[in-house]
C-alpha cells in the first residue's frame, strides 16, 4: 500500500497496485459537521482527476466529493450511504467512498503529503 | 457587525460563528448541531436569541384598540401576560414578520424577528403616531431555555416558573432584578423565553449551564423548529405569502376575520375563494435532502411548487421539508417529485409536524 496522499479538496487517497482507495478527510469532516447523506459514483463509470465522483450532505449543505485522481470505479461503500454518520467517525478509515482502477499513476504526484497537506488545511481554515 | 452580550461567552464555548441578520451568532458549539438537536429534545439546552427585536408600546385601552388595526389579533380578549403569535401584514396579506404580542402590565411587549425589527418598528410606530410611547429595547437579552428538564433547572434559579402555562409569561426576579418570563419557544418542546437585563444575562446563562442546561447554536434552532412544523421568516413566509397560504389560518382571531386590518380584504377573500397554493410537509423518499429552493413537480413533470425548508431530522431520522404546493396537491400521501441536483427524486406530502410537540398546557394561570 502507498503513502496515503491528499488533494486541495480535501480528499484523501491511497493506492495498492493499480487500485486506489479514496475518501474524505478527517478535516473535510470536521468543516462539514454532522454528515447525513452520501452519493457514491456508480460502479464502472469513468471519473476524471478533480472531477466530481459524489456528494456528501450535512445538517447544514451539500458539497462535492472530487477525485484526485482519474480511473473506472471498481468498488463503493455501501455503509456509509445506509449510515453516514460512519463518515464522521473513521473517515480516514473505514469510511472510505470509492475505489478506481487508476488510469495513470503519475497522477499520484501532483498531491499532497500528509505534512503538506496538515499545514494546507491549517492555513485554509485561518 | 453586531454582537449579543454573550459573545464572548459563545467563545469560551467553542462556539463556530455565522453572520445572521447583521449579528455574530453561534451556528454550533463543539459537539455538533445533531448532539445539540437531541440534547434539546432529551435535556435541556439554552439559545441566546438577542438578535431578536423587543419592542414595547405603552398604552390602555386605547392602545388596544389602534393595535387591533394592525394586527389580526384579538387583543381585546387578551388576559394581562397572555400571549399570542400574529402577524404584521401587507395590505395584500402579505407577511411582513410574524411576531409574538403578549398583553403585559402597562402595555404590550412584541418579539420580532431579528432582520425584521429596524422595518417592524418604523411601520408599527407610524401607524400607531405620536400618542403612544414606542421602544425598540437596547438594553435587552433575550434567552431561550427549551426540552423536557428546563421546567425543573429553571425553577431553581426563578421559583414559580413552573406554574406558567403555555404562551403565558409573568414578572420574575434574577440577581434581584426584573425579568420576564414566558412559557414559550421555536423548538417544539416545553420551554421558556426569558427577557433580562444585559447585565445580568451571562450570569444567568452560566448558572443554566453549572446546573446542567446546554449551549445550543443556531444550526439546531433550525432543525428543531423544522421538525416542529414552524415557520422561519424569510424562508417559508415572506411578503409574498399570506397566512392562509402558508396554512397558519389559526392564528388570525375568529372573530377579527370580517374586521379592518392590513391585509384584511385579501384574507377575506382568500377565505371565500380558497388559496392557489398552500404551505405542506414534505418528506423525500430515502435519505436525499431537499433544500431551500428545490423544484416541485408532479408526476407529468409541470412544476408545482417549491421547498421552502428543508434538512435532516435528527429526531424523526430522516430528511424532512415544507414548501409550498399548488392547491391541488396539498392532499397527504400525494405523491410528488423534488429535482435535487438534476434527478427527480419521489417524495410525499405529509402532516405537520414531523415531530409530535410537548407543550406544557397545565391548568394553573398564573398571569390572569
Amino acid at each position: 500500500m502507498s503513502e496515503v496522499k491528499f488533494s486541495k479538496e480535501h480528499e484523501w487517497v491511497t493506492i495498492k497496485d493499480d487500485v486506489a482507495t479514496i475518501g474524505i478527510t478527517k478535516h473535510a469532516t470536521e468543516l462539514l459537521g454532522d454528515i447525513v447523506f452520501a452519493e457514491l459514483p456508480e460502479k464502472g463509470t469513468s471519473v476524471t482527476k478533480d472531477g466530481t465522483a459524489g456528494v456528501v450532505e450535512s445538517t447544514k449543505a451539500a458539497s462535492d466529493v472530487y477525485t484526485p485522481i482519474s480511473g473506472e470505479v471498481v468498488d463503493t461503500n455501501q455503509s456509509i450511504v445506509d449510515d453516514p454518520s460512519k463518515i464522521n467517525n473513521d473517515p480516514e478509515g473505514d469510511a472510505w467512498f470509492f475505489k478506481l482502477k487508476v488510469k495513470d499513476l503519475n497522477e499520484i504526484n501532483s498531491l499532497m503529503s500528509r505534512d503538506e497537506y496538515e499545514k494546507f488545511a491549517k492555513e485554509s481554515t485561518n | 457587525m453586531n454582537k449579543t452580550a454573550l459573545y464572548n461567552l459563545h467563545k469560551k464555548f467553542n462556539a463556530k460563528f455565522v453572520s445572521f441578520a447583521g449579528y455574530e451568532m453561534p451556528i454550533q458549539y463543539k459537539d455538533g448541531i445533531i448532539a445539540e438537536h437531541n440534547l434539546t429534545r432529551e435535556k435541556s439546552g439554552i439559545f441566546d436569541v438577542s438578535h431578536m427585536g423587543q419592542l414595547f408600546v405603552v398604552g390602555d385601552d386605547k392602545l388596544t384598540d389602534k393595535l387591533q388595526d394592525i394586527f389580526p389579533t384579538d387583543l381585546k380578549n387578551l388576559l394581562v401576560n397572555q400571549s399570542k403569535y400574529s402577524f404584521l401584514m401587507n395590505e395584500n396579506a402579505g407577511i411582513h414578520d410574524d411576531l409574538i404580542i403578549t398583553k403585559i402590565s402597562n402595555g404590550y411587549m412584541i418579539i420580532l424577528n431579528a432582520a425584521c425589527k429596524e422595518k417592524d418598528f418604523e411601520i408599527i410606530k407610524s401607524k400607531l403616531g405620536e400618542e403612544f410611547k414606542i421602544s425598540l429595547s437596547k438594553d435587552l437579552s433575550l434567552i431561550a431555555v427549551q426540552g423536557p428538564d428546563s421546567k425543573n433547572l429553571i425553577e431553581k434559579i426563578i421559583p414559580g416558573v413552573n406554574k406558567l402555562k403555555f404562551m403565558f409569561g409573568g414578572d420574575f426576579k434574577f440577581n434581584s432584578n426584573n425579568i420576564y418570563v414566558t412559557r414559550s419557544g421555536y423548538t417544539g418542546e416545553d420551554g421558556f423565553e426569558i427577557s433580562i437585563n444585559n447585565n445580568d444575562v451571562v450570569k444567568f446563562v452560566e448558572t443554566l449551564i453549572s446546573l446542567g442546561s446546554n449551549l445550543i447554536g443556531l444550526g439546531a434552532r433550525d432543525t428543531l423548529r423544522l421538525e416542529a412544523g414552524l415557520c422561519l421568516y424569510g424562508n417559508d413566509i415572506d411578503e409574498n405569502t399570506s397566512p392562509l397560504e402558508a396554512n397558519l389560518k389559526w392564528a388570525i382571531s375568529k372573530n377579527r376575520i370580517n374586521s379592518n386590518f392590513p391585509g384584511s380584504k385579501q384574507i377575506q377573500r382568500q377565505i371565500n375563494e380558497g388559496v392557489t397554493k398552500l404551505r405542506v410537509g414534505i418528506k423525500p423518499e430515502g435519505k436525499i435532502i431537499a433544500r431551500e429552493s428545490t423544484k416541485i413537480f408532479d408526476e407529468n413533470n409541470n412544476q408545482i411548487g417549491k421547498i421552502t425548508s428543508g434538512s435532516f431530522g435528527p429526531s424523526v431520522k430522516s430528511p424532512i421539508a415544507m414548501g409550498y404546493v399548488n392547491n391541488t396537491y396539498t392532499k397527504e400521501n400525494t405523491k410528488i417529485f423534488l429535482e435535487i441536483r438534476g434527478k427527480k427524486v419521489s417524495a410525499s406530502v405529509c402532516k405537520l409536524p414531523f415531530y409530535k410537540k410537548n407543550y406544557h398546557k397545565g391548568d394553573i394561570n398564573v398571569g390572569s
